[in-house]
Formats: structure tokens, C-alpha cells, sequence
């Protein structure tokens, strides 16, 4: 592969308390590329998410081993600054969770954690953010409204754009259209397909024509363990493994 | 059989009526006999002379009716003991709520709502026995019965119940509000002051306002810490005699259908207004502030 590595989960395993969710994940993500994270429910694919922005930080309990590098770091280090991290490596969650605050403020929130402060810049930045989210033009004469009176396809999108506006070089989206109609995922599909050029994207989906139509790679998760992972044609037409198949084709136990 | 049981409906509807009918009435006529045991001292004192007038000599001769010593007492103590207990009780409802570990909050939530239930004379007697000679000595005062003593007992009665409501408000946060701020890159601070309390702000002005209202016509505490000197106060060393105190500590001396009588009713209307006035404000604060709900779909 021509394309340039960012992320590089080596023998990863992770414990709740006594229960291992992970078991010994290998895995490469690469430059510009979307991955797509599939596998039945509770196989443990939002834990490895979760693995990539240290968000799994926050449940107490938890205990990480291996190691995961971005651009050759190690992010369990332990002279790592999460903070930054979370900087870098966006999130968008399964549930649009837009803060209770006006359309603009959602996407200003993280440039002013940032620490700018010129209004003209923020809101250059916003409109630049919107823009990338496919948002700008149904709310470019409201976003001084409520973000909660947005419908959740639109939620989501400004979730995206809020992501979007910290300008990380990774986003991870767990089931970023679980809650969406059609018309809205194929928007936020759409949106995947052009975020590519500039970030390394994760996706987790249900959605096996998802899976397919968005992503470059394909990982499949299976009882915490990463089965098969390849090229996304390769993984949906000819699977090295039988438990592959029977995940794709439906026809799983 | 369906007649009888309709009967008894209605039979059941009619005595809920008349219980519920009961209770509004008796608070009319507790409103009605206080406005009409205290209206008649305006026939001896003006308006403006009774709550403006800077003398309260209740039984000398010529009397002075002018409660405005007492007004500021009881706003003084009010301000003072808010300025303690809002930021006291809410700061640590943020942290129990968002710092603490598990098992501290589990400990110390109980212990702060128990606080709560401490009898209003037992404070009263705290801040008498123990907290007034320590003014007294530590800053050099003439008396430890203060209005500083006064607010810090007042604080001390409404920072649990303050505490204890913030506390669930900002524990309710949805965590995947401070989720979203944290995986922007926000540190664990600015996440709590930038959403986790500006989503909680509803309830925490409900429990502000709760707390405060135990507070705000509290009559023992006062009686026993503020003093009693029914002076204009000029520091917040100075003793003073909060409206309540006033009727509580007056009432049994006053000669029925007296002009001193009808004074303290007319307190009594006084503060009734000032209360009246409080909980319409607060009625409205947490009206405003009230979330239009979760970002759901
Ligand atoms: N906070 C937690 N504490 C303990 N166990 C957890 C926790 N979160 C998840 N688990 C367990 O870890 C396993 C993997 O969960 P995870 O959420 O990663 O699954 P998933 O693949 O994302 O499933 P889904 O497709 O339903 O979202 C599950 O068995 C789950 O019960
Ligand atoms: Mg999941």
C-alpha cells in the first residue's frame, strides 16, 4: 500500500474491571483513508474506538495493554497529554449530542477551548466548519437558534462540523447514522467521501452497504477479537474466513 | 351496580373537594386576619413614616413606629448569608458531583442531607454558645450575636439542601454532553463550567432558591444570634433585629388591639410581601432557565 500509516494498534487488550473486551488487536490505519469497524453487537468495536481518543479514560475500572501509536507515538504513554490528543483525533457520536446552545456557539465551543478569541476568525472558522459539515446552507440564517431545534440528521451533521471546527487529523464516527433516515445517512455518507481527502476516518456501522459504499479497509470484530481486516472489495466479495462470510451474507447465528 | 359505584366516584370527588377547599380557605383567612390586624397602625403612622421611619420604639411614649432599622437587618442577613451559601453549596455539589470519587460521594451526600434536618433551634444555640464568643475574640468585637454570625448560621441552614439538589442537577448532566466537550479537547474544568453547569443551571436555581427559602423568614436563628438591637447596622459586626425576630420576641408583651399590636402585624405584612415577592422571583428564574429538554432526536 502507497499510503502513509497514522495509526497503529499493536497486541491491544482492554479489561472493564475483571471482564476483557479486547483481545490482542493488531491493527493499521492509514492516511486518507476510511476504515470501517463491523462485527454483531457487543463484539467490542466502540470499545476500540473509544481506545483511539482515550474516551474509555473516563470509565474507571478499565485497564489498557499493548499499545496504540499515532504518527509513531504511543498514546498510553504515560507523558502523553490526552487533552491534545482528543485535539487531534475528533469523535462523533452514535447519538447527535449538540450542546444546549445555539447553532454557532456548538461549533465555536471548541475554538475557544483552543484559546482563539478574535470574533472575525471564529467566525470564519465556523462558517469554514459548517461548510465542510454540509450544513451551511439550511442554517447559514439561523445560528443564533437553538442547536436542539435541528432535526437529528442535521444534529448529527453539526456534530460532524463541530468535530471538524478543532481541525483534527482523525475522526472517529461510531454509528454516526444509526439514528437517521436515508436521506440524512446518504448526506452524512456523502460527507464521509469528501472528509476523506483530508483526514484518516473510522467508522463503525451496522450497516454492511454502509461499510461498503464508504470505506477503503475493513475490520471485522467478532467476540472482542479483530477476525479478518482488508481492503473493504476484498472483505465483501472473497473473505478469507468462513465466520466473515456468514456476518456479511446475514447469516449469523 | 354501575349506579352505586358512580355513587361512590362521586362521592369520593366531593370529599377531595371540600379537604383541598379547606386548606386554600384556612390560608385566606390567615392572609385575610393579617392584613386586618395590621392595617390599623396606618391610621396612627403613615405608610411611608412606618417603613422608612429609622426609630423602633415600640413602648415608650410617644411611641415610634419605624421598622426601616429592621428591614435592613433582615436584607442584610438575607444578602450576606446567600453571598455564603450559593457559592459554598454549589461548589461542593460540583464536586461531589464531578470530582469526587464514587465512594466518597457515597459517604458525604448522606451526611450533607442529614445536615439538612438539623432543628432550626439547635443551629441557633450552635451559633450562640460556640461561633459568637469566637467572633467575639477573634476580631475584637463588642458582641458575637451579629449580623455576620446571623448569615453564617442562616448559610449553614440552607447550604445542605442547596447542596443536595445542585448536586443531582449536575450529576444528571447526560454523559454524553461532557463527553462531547471532552473529546473536543476540552480539560475536565473547562468542561464542567462551559456545559456541565450551564445545563444544570435549572435545577441548580431551584435548589438555590429552595435552600434560600428555608432561609428567608427563618425567625429562631435570628432571634437568637442577630442581637436585637434595632439599629441601622453599619458594619457586619453590628447587631441588628430582623423583621421575624421582631413579631417572635414582641408578640407576648404587646397589649391586644394595641398600637404596638397592629405594628407587629403590619411587620407581619411586610415580610409577607418581601416572601411573597422572593418566591414570585425565584418562580420566574427557574421558569426562565428551564432546558427545553435533551438533544434527542
Ligand atoms: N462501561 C462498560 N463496563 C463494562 N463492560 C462494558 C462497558 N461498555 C461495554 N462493555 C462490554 O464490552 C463489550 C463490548 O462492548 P462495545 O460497546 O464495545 O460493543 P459494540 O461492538 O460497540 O456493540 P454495539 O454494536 O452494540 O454498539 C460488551 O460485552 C459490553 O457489554
Ligand atoms: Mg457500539
Amino acid at each position: 500500500m502507497d499510503k502513509k500509516l497514522k495509526i497503529r494498534s499493536k497486541n491491544l487488550n482492554f479489561y472493564y474491571s475483571q471482564f476483557k473486551a479486547l483481545h490482542d488487536i493488531s491493527l493499521d490505519f492509514y492516511e486518507n483513508q476510511a476504515t470501517a469497524l463491523i462485527g454483531p453487537s457487543g463484539c467490542g468495536k466502540s470499545t476500540f474506538l473509544r481506545c483511539l481518543n482515550r474516551m474509555n479514560d473516563l470509565i474507571t475500572g478499565i485497564r489498557v495493554e499493548g499499545s496504540i501509536l499515532i504518527d509513531g507515538k504511543n498514546i498510553y504513554d504515560p507523558s502523553i497529554d490526552v487533552v491534545s490528543l482528543r485535539g487531534r483525533v475528533g469523535m462523533v457520536f452514535q447519538k447527535p449530542n449538540p450542546f444546549p446552545k445555539t447553532i454557532f456557539e456548538n461549533v465555536a465551543y471548541g475554538l475557544k477551548i483552543k484559546g482563539i478569541k478574535d470574533k472575525n476568525l471564529i467566525a470564519e472558522y465556523v462558517e469554514k466548519s459548517l461548510r465542510a459539515g454540509a450544513l451551511w446552507d439550511e442554517v447559514k440564517d439561523r445560528l443564533n437558534n437553538t442547536a436542539l431545534g435541528l432535526s437529528g440528521g442535521q444534529q448529527q451533521r453539526l456534530c460532524i462540523a463541530r468535530a471538524l471546527a478543532v481541525n483534527p487529523d482523525v475522526l472517529l464516527m461510531d454509528e454516526p447514522c444509526s439514528a437517521l433516515d436515508p436521506i440524512a445517512t446518504q448526506k452524512i455518507e456523502e460527507l464521509i467521501h469528501d472528509l476523506k481527502k483530508s483526514y484518516t476516518i473510522i467508522i463503525v456501522t451496522h450497516n454492511m452497504q454502509q461499510a461498503a459504499r464508504t470505506s477503503d479497509i475493513t475490520a471485522f470484530f467478532y467476540m472482542g477479537k479483530l477476525i479478518e481486516a482488508g481492503k473493504t472489495d476484498t472483505i465483501f466479495t472473497n473473505p478469507a474466513l468462513k465466520t466473515t462470510e456468514d456476518y456479511i451474507t446475514g447469516r449469523f447465528g | 351496580m354501575w349506579f352505586t359505584q358512580k355513587k361512590k366516584e362521586k362521592f369520593m370527588h366531593f370529599a377531595f373537594f371540600l379537604v383541598a377547599a379547606a386548606s386554600v380557605a384556612a390560608l385566606f383567612m390567615i392572609t385575610l386576619f393579617l392584613f386586618l390586624e395590621g392595617i390599623p397602625i396606618f391610621e396612627k403612622v403613615g405608610f411611608t413614616e412606618f417603613l422608612f421611619g429609622n426609630y423602633w420604639y415600640p413602648t415608650s411614649e410617644p411611641a415610634d413606629f419605624g421598622i426601616f432599622p429592621l428591614i435592613i437587618g433582615s436584607l442584610a442577613i438575607t444578602i450576606i448569608s446567600a453571598l455564603i451559601s450559593i457559592p459554598l453549596g454549589v461548589m461542593s455539589a460540583i464536586y461531589l458531583a464531578e470530582i469526587a470519587s464514587a465512594r466518597l460521594r457515597e459517604i458525604v451526600k448522606p451526611i450533607i442531607e442529614l445536615m439538612a434536618s438539623l432543628p432550626s433551634v439547635v443551629i441557633g444555640f450552635f451559633g450562640m454558645v460556640v461561633v459568637a464568643p469566637i467572633l467575639q475574640d477573634t476580631f475584637d468585637i463588642a458582641t458575637g450575636l451579629n449580623i455576620f454570625n446571623a448569615s453564617l448560621m442562616l448559610a449553614f441552614m440552607s447550604v445542605p439542601t442547596i447542596c443536595s439538589l445542585s448536586e443531582d442537577a449536575v450529576y444528571n448532566v447526560p454523559v454524553n454532553l461532557k463527553e462531547a466537550s471532552l473529546a473536543l479537547g476540552a480539560t475536565q474544568l473547562e468542561t464542567i463550567f462551559k456545559v456541565t453547569l450551564p445545563a444544570s443551571i435549572s435545577g441548580i436555581s431551584t435548589a438555590v432558591i429552595l435552600g434560600m427559602s428555608r432561609a428567608i423568614g427563618e425567625t429562631m436563628v435570628v432571634l437568637m444570634v442577630a442581637g436585637g438591637a434595632a439599629m441601622v447596622p453599619e458594619s457586619i459586626f453590628d447587631p441588628a433585629r430582623p423583621l421575624p425576630a421582631c413579631i417572635a420576641a414582641e408578640m407576648g408583651e404587646a397589649p391586644y388591639h394595641g398600637d404596638h399590636y397592629y405594628a407587629l402585624f403590619a411587620i407581619g405584612i411586610v415580610l409577607f410581601v418581601f416572601t411573597f415577592i422572593f418566591n414570585f422571583v425565584a418562580d420566574y428564574i427557574s421558569h426562565k432557565y428551564k432546558q427545553t429538554g435533551d438533544a434527542t432526536l
